[in-house]
């Protein structure tokens, strides 16, 4: 039983970033239709950022933090600007393919850039262990999991009740009506795609700090993927609660089954719900009418 | 409905569908054809193998297309399906002493039927759903080979494959292998362009374009959805197993997300729903790959610092930008400049 509530709690803890990243992706799209797939690769540049402002250049640590997100916001705003912003209009599937070969492009330039090297953010974050009862909570990831609780529950207010929100919200009901109401959507777009670069970069953060800043950071992308679909792609409280649900089975599925499975468990148990509930657990239902 | 050149004119609906046309045609065929079966004899192995992966790769993404370009439906997990083909063939042709002839059919109907298992929730969803559908796959297939299933794969090991005979003849070079490989290919695309000119490629077409649409209209679409998965991967299955033929070592490594993307590339490139797009798609891009990693290696020489980090990052940068510039530029790939090309050669001098 300890052994159980350990693997969750550990799990949980790791979750949080997960639902992080995944939150980047459901802002996308929510607003438009569009499936980043870039975000793993964002999260990693995120992290390089940080070690180049931090490490590199000495800067002072919330200097660096700025910085990073400003950096990580305006990579989002490029990306969008030159990539997604022409294909408007054009089939679903180019806009989901052209955000694949953006992580591609990202991948390349960072190997140019940062080599392939495990760097160290010299800079640490919690201390001792935590202990609950026999439980044993690293307060590293009880860091990250607080840091990403926080940032989500910030995201979903903003999302609720600032202007921005509520355009951004209305530009996802539909394009043309929020036009006619005189939200900018172009203006629109690009704040979505800076807010996701921002938020995919603060999970690149957490889990350099953790894993260190590497290449496999982007990885973490494909644990954000199935986080998104258990939530249902437009629901943010379902990508959070996703992102845990990963966290969990992963370590759930290391611990009792067999480490190997940790990678595709997530994968597996998506398989079965999308075929029972291809809207994943909170995602609104549409109905097709011809 | 085709432009033809001045003169040539159908009086049956037979004539009116045909590929070839005119004897013009069938001259370029046959003549195209003979070089391509003496070129082994006075090419350099290294450009037969090129030859050869070029063919190879056309015939997964010549699936691909099938599944992609007609039907509409987003695969993610391409290379996984070869490996499902790669791992049935060698396995059946190391410990069962299987001929290749037998092994490689065998390994793409394995993977045929693997595909059809992952192509089942196509039934309820589409998009980005179904291409995460696939790309379960992509993690879950690799992972079952390298664990679960070490005792038959060697897992992670590389798992070695004899080279395919044929009686007394063994084709253990490339020049030999070319004989395997490139027949092969011209026969999947030679089927893969008759299925996009039959019922079945008017029923994917019809999937792609609006499936709601295409219920409504009679067709099963569930049915033609699982056919299309079918295809693709008994496509990829096959490709797989050629692959195995071909390194005659394979590893789950060899079948990863990254190869899955990389073809997805090539079918963008080339053109989504044309069948000489595919080819087209792949041979540019393998060519301008190998290309890129040579200039690499040479650069090398003057910059060594350099030089691995540009070799490692020189793929999925040409990948990658090849992609974002194809979709905005040119969606409709190599095909349709192709198109444009014969249109405007056929009308010269006259541009109308």
């Amino acid at each position: 039983m300890v052994d159980f509530l350990q693997f969750v709690v550990n799990g949980m803890m790791i979750g949080g970033v997960y639902a992080l990243i995944a939150l980047g992706i459901v802002l996308i799209c929510k607003s438009s239709a569009i499936f980043n797939f870039a975000v793993g690769e964002m999260t990693m540049v995120g992290a390089f950022l940080m070690w180049t402002f931090f490490d590199v250049l000495g800067l002072p640590f919330f200097v660096s933090i700025a910085l990073t997100l400003i950096g990580s916001g305006f990579l989002g705003f490029i990306m969008q600007r030159l990539a997604i912003q022409p294909l408007i209009g054009q089939p679903l599937l180019s806009a989901m393919l052209v955000t694949l070969g953006l992580s591609y492009i990202l991948k390349g330039v960072s190997t140019l850039a940062w080599g392939n090297t495990t760097e160290r953010i010299s800079a640490t974050i919690g201390g001792k262990p935590l202990f609950l009862g026999s439980i044993i909570i690293q307060s590293d990831l009880l860091i990250c999991f607080v840091a990403a609780s926080l940032i989500f529950i910030f995201f979903f207010f903003f999302y609720k009740y600032t202007d921005i929100g509520l355009a951004m919200q209305a530009v996802a009901e539909d394009h043309r009506t929020a036009q006619a109401r005189g939200i900018n959507v172009r203006k629109t777009f690009a704040i979505v795609w800076f807010i996701a670069g921002v938020i995919s970069c603060i999970g690149g953060i957490l889990l350099g700090f953790r894993l260190g800043v590497t290449q496999f950071l982007s990885l973490v992308g494909l644990k954000a993927f199935p986080a998104v679909l258990f939530g249902g792609v437009d629901s943010m409280v379902g990508a959070f609660i996703g992102g845990l649900i990963v966290g969990i089975l992963e370590s759930l599925g290391g611990g009792y089954i067999a480490p190997w499975i940790m990678e595709p468990i997530p994968y597996i148990i998506l398989l079965v719900v999308l075929i029972f509930r291809p809207e994943g657990l909170f995602g609104l239902k549409r109905i097709e009418r011809i | 409905m085709a432009y033809c050149p001045c003169g040539t004119r159908n009086f049956d609906y037979k004539k009116d569908m045909a590929v070839f046309r005119t004897p013009f045609h069938w001259g370029a065929l046959v003549i195209l054809l003979g070089v391509l079966f003496i070129s082994p004899a006075f090419l350099h192995g290294s450009i037969v193998n090129l030859i050869n992966e070029i063919a190879l790769i056309s015939i997964t993404v010549m699936g691909l297309n099938i599944l992609t370009g007609f039907c509409g439906q987003i695969s993610l997990g391409q290379s996984a399906f070869m490996a499902v083909g790669a791992y049935v063939t060698a396995i059946l042709a190391t410990r069962y002493n299987f001929n290749f002839l037998i092994a490689l059919p065998c390994g793409a109907l394995g993977a045929g039927i693997v595909g059809v298992l992952f192509g089942l929730p196509s039934v309820r969803i589409k998009g980005f759903y179904l291409a995460m559908s696939t790309l379960a796959a992509q993690f879950i297939i690799p992972a079952l080979i390298s664990n679960p299933f070490a005792f038959i794969t060697n897992g992670t090991n590389s798992l070695r494959v004899p080279a395919p005979q044929l009686g007394s003849l063994t084709f253990n070079t490339p020049q030999t292998f070319f004989y395997i490989v490139v027949p092969i290919a011209i026969i999947a695309i030679y089927i893969a362009k008759n299925i996009s000119r039959t019922g079945i490629g008017r029923a994917f077409i019809a999937i792609r374009d609006d499936d709601l649409a295409a219920d409504v209209m009679g067709i099963n679409t569930f049915r033609y959805k699982l056919l299309a998965f079918f295809l693709c991967t008994l496509y990829a299955g096959m490709a797989g197993g050629l692959w195995a033929y071909w390194l005659r070592s394979i590893n789950p490594d060899h079948f990863m997300l990254n190869n899955s993307i990389q073809y997805l590339a090539m079918l963008i490139v080339g053109g989504m729903g044309s069948v000489p797009g595919a080819v087209f798609g792949v041979s540019f891009l393998l060519i301008l790959d190998h290309l890129l990693r040579e200039f690499a290696l040479q650069m090398g020489v003057f910059f060594p610092t350099w030089a691995n980090l540009f070799q490692q990052a020189s793929t999925p940068l040409l990948y990658g930008l090849v992609i974002v510039f194809f979709l905005i530029f040119e969606p409709r790939g190599l095909a349709h400049r192709w198109e444009v090309m014969k249109t405007t050669w056929r009308l010269r001098p006259f541009s109308y």
